[in-house]
């Protein structure tokens, strides 16, 4: 088997929590790539937040629609059952609670799984999009982010770059270690492939429950 | 509904008019009427919209042409203009999360006197807000918006004005159409009465004041 880098290894890890059915909204960045690691056939709606539920890849060069687009504004293709559209529908669906698992980029968790992901203040002021309504409605949050950034770790006690929202995600996944976020308490489910508990631990400064062993994850 | 040319729909459009345009990321904006304001050089304008789109498409063309005051908006991240012509102070965006910001249009747009959202709850988007509790959960109470003007872009318009929109072209549009004082509509085509099936009209002709007629 090739070895995956790490946004690989997240992304595989977090398709493995999708299940038929679901309405899943992936974010831009690592989440994208989730998609490619859903078995094809499975029936899992995504849902782009422009105004598109069955979000899929592009169709051969030539046969795209320019106004088939994702929330990046990228072409994409609409999948057979497929529906469109406006904008209040579509955050309806999210902070309406009908929304199963949003995947999102993050900048930082803090020890309680609140999420900063949407600005740098005077540095990077995009806007927060969607990512508010997204961590507020959906009933499952998962974060893809890789673990350390410039060797800095992006899990910390206190976040301090602005929160995307005040309720907790529900599970961090790196390419280190999956983490859950239940009833404020950070547990680390699993490490990453060739990952040592020890080295998740010394670059996630939060208190930690362990299970014992924690088994590393399945790919 | 009347039938206007695109030179004379702008011309009803004054400098420092407030403005609503449809378009996500350029998808789905009423490019004419957009060419044909930076033609005209409408300036100090307030545009809100959902994003700044991208240099030289939709909204950011305005942008690009210096004509944009200030904007209400939720993603500005796709336009490096944008964000310079923010930092250095030349134009004014407040920024507010998507699904608050549709909310409010819809509120302007419906008759609401707000809409009360958890969106933003306890973060930088509550500072200066009414926090109110029902049922023992928190909500912002976000106040509705309007405007002078909708831009409105559709794939099809009927001769009365019936409009229906194509895949993710929809977006903000039949929205902002319900929360200006005059609705100006463009279209892909304009077909005879009938081809949209009544099921299929998505915003109603009684909204559309002027429908944008090809050159």
């Amino acid at each position: 088997m090739k070895t995956l880098d790490a946004q690989n290894v997240i992304a595989k890890r977090i398709a493995s929590e999708l299940r038929p059915g679901m309405l899943v909204n992936l974010g831009i960045g690592i989440p994208t790539l989730v998609a490619n690691y859903v078995p094809h056939g499975t029936n899992i709606h995504f849902q782009s937040e422009n105004g598109l539920i069955g979000t899929g890849p592009l169709p051969e060069e030539g046969l795209a629609h320019p106004t088939l687009t994702d929330a990046g504004g990228k072409l994409v293709n609409a999948l057979p059952g497929a529906s469109t559209f406006d904008s209040a529908m579509s955050f309806g669906l999210i902070r309406g609670g009908h929304l199963d698992i949003t995947v999102l980029g993050g900048l930082q968790v803090d020890a309680l799984g609140r999420l900063a992901n949407w600005t740098i203040p005077g540095k990077i002021v995009p806007g927060m999009g969607g990512a508010m309504d997204l961590v507020t409605g959906a009933r499952r949050v998962i974060v893809a982010m890789q673990h350390t950034a410039k060797g800095k770790p992006k899990i910390v006690p206190a976040c301090t770059l602005p929160l995307t929202s005040m309720k907790p995600v529900d599970l961090v996944v790196t390419e280190m270690a999956v983490i859950s976020f239940r009833h404020g308490r950070a547990a680390l489910l699993e490490v990453g492939p060739g990952v040592s508990v020890a080295e998740v631990l010394a670059l996630t400064p939060i208190s930690l429950e362990l299970a014992d062993p924690v088994p590393q994850m399945r790919l | 509904m009347k039938t206007i040319s695109a030179h004379d729909a702008v011309n009803l459009i004054p400098h420092g008019a407030t403005l609503m345009i449809g378009g996500f990321m350029g998808v789905g904006s009423p490019e004419r009427l957009i060419d044909e304001m930076v033609r005209q050089g409408k300036r100090d304008l307030v545009v809100i919209a959902n994003d700044a789109a991208t240099p030289g498409r939709g909204i950011g063309k305005l942008i690009d042409a210096g004509l944009v005051a200030s904007a209400i908006a939720s993603h500005i991240g796709l336009n490096p203009r944008a964000q310079q012509e923010m930092l250095a102070g030349r134009m004014r965006i407040d920024l507010v999360p998507q699904g608050t910001l549709i909310e409010r249009i819809r509120a302007g747009g419906f008759g609401l006197g707000g809409v009360l959202t958890p969106t933003g709850v306890g973060t930088i988007v509550e500072e200066g807000k009414r926090v109110i509790e029902v049922d023992g959960a928190k909500y912002l109470l976000e106040t509705p918006l309007r405007s002078q003007f909708a831009l409105v872009h559709a794939f099809l318009a009927d001769q009365l004005g019936n409009l229906s929109y194509a895949l993710t072209a929809r977006n903000y549009n039949p929205v902002i159409a319900m929360a200006a004082d005059t609705v100006i509509a463009t279209a892909e085509h304009i077909v005879p009465v009938g081809v949209i099936a009544p099921d299929h009209v998505i915003t109603p002709a009684p909204l559309i004041d002027y429908l944008v007629v090809n050159p």
